[in-house]
């Protein structure tokens, strides 16, 4: 008799469990629909300038994915991600320059007395090469990057201080190079892509719907490779590296991998972004935007998708809501958010979200239990 | 009778202390061989030797159908066959204990293959085959952190048994069992040495009388005897060293 109780509860139990995954799956699929519905609805009820705004959010929410991935998945928190954002928008904004340079050489070259294009600027006059190095220039560099650190099993702590260094590297030589680069300015003063005005209205329509097309892409993507065996890969190699090793798979290649998913993503935001925003500087891939990047994934949730997406853009909302309406104090509600998020809510808005739903759902089950039990009470006894 | 694993002559240097002072072994087709020996022995060195985890000073380590293994990388040695379960269960803690099967199943192990691999009806039925052999069926879908300690033993060694190794090396296995679940260890383990040749490091005598047919001895870094337990307990350097201060195994 014992024994069939015993069984008779775990059967329950697996049954319960069924279901709350089934609520669970419910859940999260509703909350990418509202989220989706909401973005597409938008331009309808925001005003432009909040539109134009709600972009700019939109192409952190892509890099924001990428981040997701490598650290919430893999466990690998890099503070560079901005170098791979700053690469994609300067690929785009210098086929961008170049249009807007009706002598065939930006202005900032005749100031350095540059007389002839650099060859490094000469194939960015073709818009699809500029496009495909937003993404391919940020792979390359994670590609070489990753590889010679992670074969060598540098982790942790100390890939966090390369990724760093890596950005103090560029942005060094972006400021230093002035006569390539446009030097702390940056690149900006242009306003066309393919003889188009970008900032026409109705261009910005389309870019904003492009742009969440671009971040549709990216979460599905992101969503399939985290259900895929390799994105319970990555999750191992974040739960036990070694382990992974002695079962015969190479972290270094899945480590590669996914450093280089995120560098693509990040080189496409960083395209997008510049599209719209019009400018890009080393200010914007410094130390401060690449670690507020992590903060954003911190923000929203870091083991989740969809933490990833919204962290980026409420965390982007609150700052530019706090900028204007207390320019004095910005900074210190923001400081305030994060020291409340890390403390609080150790896994983001989504950690809390679920929290509380299991809170529901497990006096739910209580209940459900005991009514079982109630009516199990004849036969098993 | 040609072995599965030969090990000549391995001696291990950790900055001039030797863990391993030249020890030669050989493991035979669906063996099951214990390693025994004081706190110290240099046991579980050799497992890492051998796996890969910790590199040799000097010395061979030869896998059948490899050759010398001794200077792969670990998931080289790994994929040549040679599976190790960690003395602390070693497993992914926030994934099911059903993905943790699924990542340890015998396939290609690139970054392609896992991208595109499905979880068709062979690998479930593996899967499926295993769960009832390590008695979690019930537990497929909760978090393998969630587990019991003896539980989670289990799982690793169901992870290294659906890698279908030839050689399935075990580190303490019943560490933190209790008396049923030992038992069923030991006939587990037995089960598996039908497919694949065990070596296993193990303290609790008990454990090793009920379990084991060959017996090899370490101490201080060397091998002292090899034999049934019988033979070894009968040895009189091993009484001394091992079982000895005054104390005789029983």
């Amino acid at each position: 008799m014992e024994a069939i109780r015993f069984n008779f509860y775990k059967i329950e139990s697996v049954r319960l469990r069924g279901r709350e995954v089934a609520v669970v799956k419910n859940i999260s699929r509703s909350s990418y629909a509202l989220l989706f519905i909401f973005l597409l609805c938008a331009p309808l009820f925001l005003h432009d300038f909040r539109v134009a705004l709600l972009a700019k959010f939109l192409c952190f929410a892509i890099l924001a994915v990428g981040i997701c991935l490598i650290w919430g998945y893999t466990g690998i928190l890099s503070l560079g991600h901005g170098v791979f954002f700053g690469l994609g928008a300067y690929c785009v904004a210098m086929y961008l320059k170049l249009e807007a340079s009706p002598t065939g050489i930006p202005d900032f070259m005749g100031w350095s007395g540059i007389v002839e294009l650099p060859g490094l600027w000469k194939p960015f006059a073709n818009p699809y090469f500029a496009i495909s190095a937003a993404v391919i220039v940020p792979v390359l560099l994670a590609l070489v990057l990753g590889y010679f650190t992670f074969k060598n099993r540098i982790r942790g702590v100390y890939f966090s201080l390369i990724s760093q260094a890596l950005v103090v590297v560029f942005v060094t030589l972006f400021i230093g190079k002035q006569e390539i680069t446009g030097g702390t300015n940056g690149l900006t003063n242009f306003s066309t892509a393919f003889g188009i005005s970008l900032t026409n209205r109705g261009v910005q329509q389309v870019l904003y719907f492009i742009t969440v097309g671009f971040l549709l892409l990216t979460v599905a993507f992101a969503l399939w490779l985290t259900k895929s065996r390799a994105g319970k890969l990555l999750m191992a190699i974040r739960e036990g590296e070694n382990r992974v090793r002695f079962l015969g798979y190479n972290p270094t290649s899945f480590k590669v991998f996914v450093y280089c998913v995120s560098a693509a993503l990040a080189g496409v935001a960083g395209g997008l972004f510049v599209l719209q925003v019009g400018m890009i500087s080393p200010e914007m891939m410094g130390i401060i935007p690449s670690i507020e990047m992590v903060l954003w994934v911190a923000v929203g949730g870091r083991y989740s998708i969809f933490g990833a997406v919204i962290g980026a853009i409420l965390t982007n909302s609150a700052k530019s809501f706090f900028s204007e309406s207390y320019p004095d104090f910005w900074l210190f509600f923001l400081g305030g958010l994060f020291i409340l998020v890390v403390l609080v809510m150790p896994n983001g808005l989504v950690g809390l979200g679920k929290s509380v739903g299991e809170k529901i759902t497990s006096r739910i089950k209580k209940k459900e239990k005991e009514d079982v039990q109630h009516e199990a009470g004849p036969y098993v006894s | 009778m040609k072995p599965v694993l030969t090990c000549r002559d391995i001696k291990v240097d950790f900055d001039g202390f030797y863990a391993l002072k030249g020890v030669n072994l050989n493991v035979f087709h669906e063996e099951v061989r214990f390693l025994i020996g004081p706190n110290g022995a240099g046991k579980t060195t050799l497992l890492d030797v051998i796996c890969g985890k910790t590199r040799a000073t000097n010395g061979q380590v030869i896998f059948e159908g490899s050759g010398q293994i001794d200077k792969m990388q670990e998931h080289k040695i790994a994929s040549a066959g040679i599976a190790r379960k960690f003395q602390a269960p070693s497993i992914f803690p926030k994934l099911t204990v059903f993905e943790n099967l699924e990542l340890s199943v015998k396939q290609k192990k690139s970054v392609w293959a896992l991208l595109t691999a499905k979880l068709n009806s062979e690998v479930k039925a593996k899967i499926d085959y295993i769960l009832e052999k390590i008695n979690l069926q019930n537990e497929r879908n909760r978090e393998a952190g969630e587990l019991a300690h003896g539980q989670k033993q289990w799982l690793e060694i169901g992870m290294q048994l659906i890698q279908e190794p030839n050689l399935l090396l075990l580190d303490e296995p019943i560490a933190g069992m209790s008396g049923v679940e030992r038992e069923k260890t030991g006939y587990l383990i037995h089960d598996i040495a039908k497919e694949c040749s065990v070596l296993v490091v193990e303290h609790d005598m008990d454990f090793v009388r009920n379990f084991s047919k060959q017996v090899t001895v370490m101490h201080e870094g060397a091998v002292l005897c090899e034999g049934s337990m019988a033979e070894v307990q009968e040895n009189e350097q091993v009484v001394e060293v091992y079982l000895g201060r005054g104390k005789k195994v029983c």
